[in-house]
């Protein structure tokens, strides 16, 4: 137990350290033109208490991620599962409270808003989920379930909100007799469009898409994603686009963030991560993905071991345990996260070294 | 057990067919598809013919009944004659006399069924027939208030608890397990002594008792409530809302509740049956309703002071034995049928 907090002391002073570098980019004036800005995000859950309520463990899901989104462009985020795409997706949303850092949404610093300064917010900002069935509510009929929101934030004119509603269900490919039906009524590929549909009933600016294809299948895959690129055309919708396919993720991405066990590992251009991997985490992750042409040698990364405990970190470099790379350096020293080339981030030793 | 039907989802045709099939079938809401499984089990459909059946009874029936009231005496009593013979001997000579007494009653207590009283009387001299009808009211209103207070107070401390979570749940389920502790019954005895130093009418005491028993049961419910909101606050379409930037009010009333209704429901009709069981036992520990108003209870009360009408006259207490056999019974099927219908998933 005094292990524990001597070890939760010792990240919360590294933390600390951090924070005086951390200060000096807050401090940075906002981009105006960015849509989405992440500086710094830190989020974490408490896992053990004293009586006087002192956290003395805690759980860092999400552990410094910065990028910036401009409007119109899909940044995919891929990492394994547990690695924190999830928390740091809603907590861009505030649906978690963010621990650290900063979140500044259209110019503004939404970070330490609370729930009724984020209410006229909400409709700049939604989330697809990826389960299409427990994220729609059961006793209420599509119609019903589309235009609460436009009801709750006055989108149109009350009259006119059937109207609105059976325009944007046909945008996102639900017939007009489906206003009546309930949820259970569908398929999952449906449910999801439902979802897509709520999401943008309230015209965002900016869609977290979690895991939206993933629970389903890979025909419907394909219809979803295109329905979601169609409408970001039409739009101009910028995506956060988390996702652990990569193929989905290329497809649909601008940039790219991999993350690993709370941080960014590496942040680029599509281009730039899928050409020119740097971080030997995402060389790993390549080297997984399935290659249809069978005469192709493949050349696999193997990684070794599990994710380590987010509760329990590793010291260092958070990949070392299973760096097929990893040196001396890498187990005592955090890398920096640096602009290896114009637009390009990575956080390795490897890089830095010479 | 019925097995699949063919309520469940037709499956709906590809979004770009041109001319789809379904457009024209009506599917069913959920409310619908409930309805249609309640009905669909025989002991349901029993157990709501026998809650009508003494909601019509006792509300229509003294409307359509009308020869005798509830608290109406059948004066029409006859005249009894005893003869009694006394010897005694006055100067050798043994005088015997016969002595006739008439004594005429006012009241025609405990007559048999007859088609003056379709069920008898009771020892006063009420008729029982209209006495049954007149208990089921007290009954069925009690219950229904005690059981809408109790859902009313459950409804609203356990959706707090759940929603808010933390120290405020901590402090409603402490109450709530402190309220268990406490023993009903003594609790009731007391209270109604008190009742009984204070003049407060006859007819209002059952009324303040259930109030009584609403404070002490509103705990089951609270507890229900708090356990499904606490699951229905995970799941994703709760965060959606959340995202959507919905008022507290709205996720609670528009969201959360109406999710919990099919529970909610079970468990009044549940609580229902337990409700007048405790409403027959008060009023037969003559603590509920008294004479000389009518309730099933106090109707049957009469046999713990009269043991002549519990070896000779049925007819004056087993009618309202049935009928709280009746209620509790109905009203547990109507709740098992709801809880059947409402989440075929759960059946044993």
């Amino acid at each position: 137990m005094a292990k524990v907090i001597e070890k939760t002391k010792e990240l919360n002073a590294q933390y600390g350290e951090k924070q005086a570098q951390y200060a000096e980019d807050f401090a940075k004036p906002f981009d105006t033109e960015a849509i989405l800005e992440v500086r710094h995000l830190r989020k974490t859950f408490p896992l053990k208490k004293t009586m006087l309520g002192k956290v003395t463990k805690e759980l860092v899901a999400v552990d410094d991620i910065s990028f910036k989104l401009m409007p119109g462009e899909t940044l995919g985020i891929v990492g394994e599962s547990g690695c924190g795409k999830t928390t740091a997706g809603r907590a861009i949303l505030k649906l978690h409270e963010p621990t650290g850092g900063q979140i500044i949404f259209n110019g503004q610093d939404i970070t330490h808003f609370n729930s009724k300064q984020m209410r006229p917010i909400r409709k700049q900002m939604q989330i697809i989920f990826q389960d299409p069935y427990s994220s729609l509510p059961p006793r209420s009929t599509v119609g019903g379930i589309l235009s609460e929101p436009v009801q709750v934030h006055k989108i149109v004119p009350k009259a006119q909100i059937k109207e609105y509603v059976l325009d944007l269900m046909e945008k996102c490919g639900l017939r007009d007799y489906y206003y009546e039906r309930y949820p259970h009524e569908f398929s999952g590929g449906q449910r999801q469009r439902i979802c897509i549909a709520r999401a943008l009933s309230v015209n965002p600016k900016l869609v977290i898409c979690d895991e939206p294809v993933s629970a389903l299948d890979v025909s419907i895959q394909a219809q979803i994603i295109n329905l979601l690129k169609d409408l970001q055309k039409q739009m101009n919708l910028a995506y956060v686009f988390i996702s652990h396919d990569l193929s989905v993720v290329k497809f649909i991405s601008d940039k790219i963030g991999v993350m690993y066990l709370g941080a960014m590992m590496e942040f680029g251009t599509k281009e730039d991560i899928f050409r020119n991997p740097l971080h030997p985490y995402t060389k790993a992750l390549f080297s997984a993905v399935p290659n249809p042409d069978p005469t192709a040698k493949m050349e696999r990364i193997k990684l070794e071991g599990d994710i380590p405990s987010p509760a329990n970190p590793p010291k260092g470099c958070r990949f070392h345990t299973r760096c097929p790379y990893a040196k001396d350096i890498c187990k005592c020293q955090a890398p920096a996260y640096t602009e290896v080339e114009p637009g390009h981030f990575a956080a390795c030793h490897l890089l830095t070294e010479e | 057990m019925e097995e699949k039907n063919n309520e469940q989802v037709v499956e709906n045709k590809p979004v770009d067919t041109e001319a789809p099939l379904d457009k024209n079938v009506r599917l069913m809401s959920p409310t619908q598809m409930v309805v249609r499984r309640f009905f669909r089990s025989k002991l349901s459909i029993v157990g709501l013919i026998m809650v009508v059946g003494l909601f019509i009874f006792s509300f229509f029936g003294p409307m359509i009944y009308t020869q005798w009231g509830e608290i109406e005496l059948d004066e029409s009593g006859k005249t009894e004659y005893a003869v009694s013979t006394t010897t005694y001997t006055v100067n050798g000579v043994e005088y015997t006399i016969h002595q006739t007494t008439e004594k005429s009653l006012k009241d025609n207590f405990l007559s048999a069924p007859s088609k003056e009283h379709i069920l008898g009387t009771d020892n006063e001299g009420y008729d029982v027939f209209v006495r049954l009808m007149y208990g089921g009211r007290i009954s069925l209103t009690v219950s229904f208030i005690a059981v809408f207070l109790i859902t009313i107070l459950g409804v609203i401390l356990g959706g707090v608890a759940g929603y808010f979570g933390g120290w405020i749940d901590n402090l409603i389920m402490r109450i709530c397990d402190v309220l268990m502790c406490l023993p009903g019954v003594p609790i009731l005895l007391i209270i109604s002594t008190i009742l009984d130093a204070s003049d407060i009418d006859a007819k209002y005491r059952i009324y303040l008792l259930m109030i009584y028993l609403t404070f002490i049961s509103w705990t089951g419910t609270a507890r229900l409530v708090r356990g499904q909101i606490l699951s229905l606050r995970e799941q994703e379409y709760m965060v959606a809302a959340e995202a959507m930037g919905y008022s507290t009010a709205r996720k609670i009333f528009k969201h959360l509740i109406p999710n919990v209704m099919p529970q909610l429901i079970v468990q009044m009709s549940l609580s229902l049956g337990s409700m007048i069981l405790y409403e027959a036992t008060l009023s037969y520990l003559n603590l509920g309703v008294k004479a000389p108003y009518a309730a099933w209870g106090t109707m049957i009360n009469i046999i713990s002071t009269n043991q002549d009408v519990l070896q000779n006259h049925w007819y004056v207490w087993v009618p309202a034995g049935i009928c709280i056999v009746i209620a509790v019974l109905g009203f547990n099927f109507v709740g098992d049928g709801l809880r059947d219908a409402l989440d075929p998933k759960a059946r044993r």
